[in-house]
């Protein structure tokens, strides 16, 4: 189960077969031996055409922004600026603000999201009846559009009537007065993380919950022989066989935290003076607002090389543990 | 009671409040769609509206040419899904059964824009779009949608392609059959349940999808739900009760795609996850 077959599920496993070479209408011309060779490219290009212009060519294209002063206007030529748009990202408080205010998203959401999406699926997988209905239940606010969540949490968060003020006001007197919770920084923030919460808990405990169950049930049988007890055999047996999983479910919350935008762009809008933007928000706002594209494909590129990082650094120090 | 009860009862519980604290943002959404405009800024908030109406409703789809957006929508997201699979299907099936020169290369340029956040190419995305005319036309939005989506589908489809029996297709190649006929005869109708659970995951993406239309679509013409939505909010400040009834008209959908799939959805899910 563990990081063995992981190698092999990304490895090319087709990669043996012998290509038999079989009439094309095209391949005609040609000798039987080049139709075959053919054959994969033909299914291959229509795909790959599109993805090569829409995303690769992107790619490549906005490491060249990076290097210029990018003039958007028909006629105007962009200066080759050389690193001075990563120098600009790396010299402006804001994108340092935006940075913390990722990394705080990160680390207020994927630890909370692993650990409570462990415990529904635990829960979830101790019973029979229901869990289906349990399981949908918990996955809704996974499937509701990120636009209409962030819009509602903006209505819930909001200054005056919003539910949170209530509730936290007028209901269990924590709060001394209704308070603009969009408005100030570490309020709007948590409010954001709180949506990110809310909205991805269902996914882990969904993606947990099938590894839960696909355990071979004399596994469990033998851990509860042994006499270890519930959680016990949850820690001692359950979850170590889970670590692949729990790799799988941390990296990708990593990156998705890393992602973070929609939340963000429709809650705050980056204000106050942005400084609630995330990296993702500053870098559109520059280049869309402020048109500086440069400025924005230097912060996407060193915004990659983070993610990118972060994924192998994950993977490398966490195998490691998970190897048995 | 036995402990045995007991602890049942405790999971239940637990469970219960769980879900309870799920569905209350979704559940006063609904409420506030289904209060007259007048009560929305009233405190308390109230959950069950004593005076409930689905005039909201009504005025959403009347107003502001909501039915262009909820067409757009679907047509961007149907026309993305159908090519999108078929694409990634014959993308998967070339990963799947061949060996060819490049194969390793194209593979890992697909895998690593999985890595790299979508969003980062919207510059260039943009300036390529301005560049082929595709601005502000659903087109724009289908390709790049389909480009998106593309390496996922292809990820997917392609480990689950490799899992089939190859019998059959060996059979259809012992009676002369080419590769076209073994890909649309056998390996497409095999494969129902991962093409459907690509196609939903492909249909939500491009249902939902919101930065890039936001970016690329300037009139009302050409506008998506999402966007739509995202814009009605900033126009209509206060009229909740009308943001909230367009934002449930656009969910209904997904909701109804997600319950009536759901075995398929978990499938797709955790397909990648239990690999590794």
């Amino acid at each position: 189960m563990a990081s063995s077959r992981g190698a092999r599920a990304v490895s090319l496993r087709g990669a043996g077969e012998a290509a038999l070479p079989r009439p094309l209408a095209l391949g005609r011309l040609l000798g039987p031996r080049a139709r075959g060779r053919l054959t994969p490219y033909v299914f291959l290009a229509p795909g790959y055409l599109v993805f090569a212009t829409f995303m690769l060519y992107p790619l490549a294209k906005a490491l060249q922004i990076s290097f210029y002063h990018w003039q958007l206007m028909p006629g105007r030529v962009s200066q080759f600026v050389g690193l001075a748009n990563y120098a600009a990202v790396l010299h402006d408080p804001i994108s340092w603000v935006a940075l913390r205010n990722t990394v705080l998203y990160a680390i207020g959401t994927v630890p909370t999201q692993i650990v409570l999406g462990l415990v529904v699926a635990i829960l979830l997988d101790s019973i029979v009846r229901l869990r289906v209905f349990f399981r949908t239940l918990y996955y809704l606010p996974v499937i509701t559009s990120w636009v209409v969540v962030s819009i509602l949490f903006k209505y819930v968060f909001s200054s005056d009537a919003g539910l949170a003020n209530y509730v936290l006001h007028d209901v269990l007197h924590i709060l001394p007065g209704y308070i603009g919770w969009l408005q100030n920084v570490p309020t709007a923030l948590f409010a954001i993380g709180l949506l990110g919460v809310w909205k991805g808990v269902g996914w882990s405990m969904l993606i947990f919950l099938a590894a839960l169950q696909s355990i071979p049930k004399e596994m469990r049988e033998a851990a509860a022989v042994d006499g270890a007890g519930t959680i016990r055999s949850y820690t001692g047996v359950i979850i170590p066989l889970m670590a692949p999983v729990m790799l799988f479910v941390l990296v990708l919350l990593v990156i998705g935290s890393f992602n973070v935008f929609i939340s963000v762009y429709l809650m705050t809008g980056g204000a106050p003076l942005h400084q609630t933007e995330v990296l993702l928000s500053y870098m559109y706002h520059q280049a869309f607002d402020y048109l500086d594209f440069g400025y924005g494909a230097a912060l996407s590129y060193l915004l990659a090389a983070v993610i990118f990082g972060l994924s192998l650094l994950q993977v490398r120090f966490l195998r490691r543990e998970v190897e048995y | 009671m036995t402990g045995a009860q007991g602890r049942k009862a405790a999971i239940y519980g637990a469970l219960i409040g769980g879900a309870v604290l799920a569905a209350l943002p979704l559940v006063f959404m609904i409420a506030t769609a289904l209060k007259a405009n007048v009560y929305i800024i009233e405190t308390p908030p109230q959950f069950f509206p004593t005076h409930p109406t689905l005039q909201n409703f009504v005025d959403a789809w009347s107003l502001n040419s909501f039915g262009v957006f909820f067409t757009n929508s679907l047509a961007v997201a149907i026309s993305t899904t159908i090519l999108s699979v078929l694409l990634s299907a014959m993308m998967a099936y070339a990963f799947a059964r061949f060996a060819f020169a490049g194969k390793t290369l194209l593979f890992y340029s697909l895998l690593l824009t999985l890595m790299i956040p979508g969003l980062m190419l919207v510059i260039p995305q943009f300036l390529l779009a301005k560049t082929l005319g595709l601005l502000d036309s659903r087109q724009g939005l289908v390709f790049v949608y389909i480009a998106s989506s593309l390496s996922l589908n292809t990820y997917l489809l392609r480990a689950f392609f490799e899992q089939l029996p190859r019998e059959l297709e060996q059979a259809v190649q012992v009676d002369g059959g080419g590769h076209l006929v073994i890909f649309t005869r056998i390996v497409l109708p095999l494969s129902t349940p991962a093409l459907a659970t690509v196609g939903i995951f492909t249909f939500l993406y491009a249902w939902d999808e919101f930065p890039w239309a936001v970016t690329a679509i300037n009139t009302d013409a050409n506008k998506t739900l999402p966007m739509a939505i995202a814009l009605f909010q900033s126009a209509h400040q206060t009229q909740w009760g009308l943001v909230f009834a367009a934002s449930l008209i656009a969910i209904v959908p997904v909701i109804v795609v997600f319950i009536t799939f759901q075995r398929y959805f978990v499938r797709g899910l955790t397909a990648g996850a239990l690999k590794i």
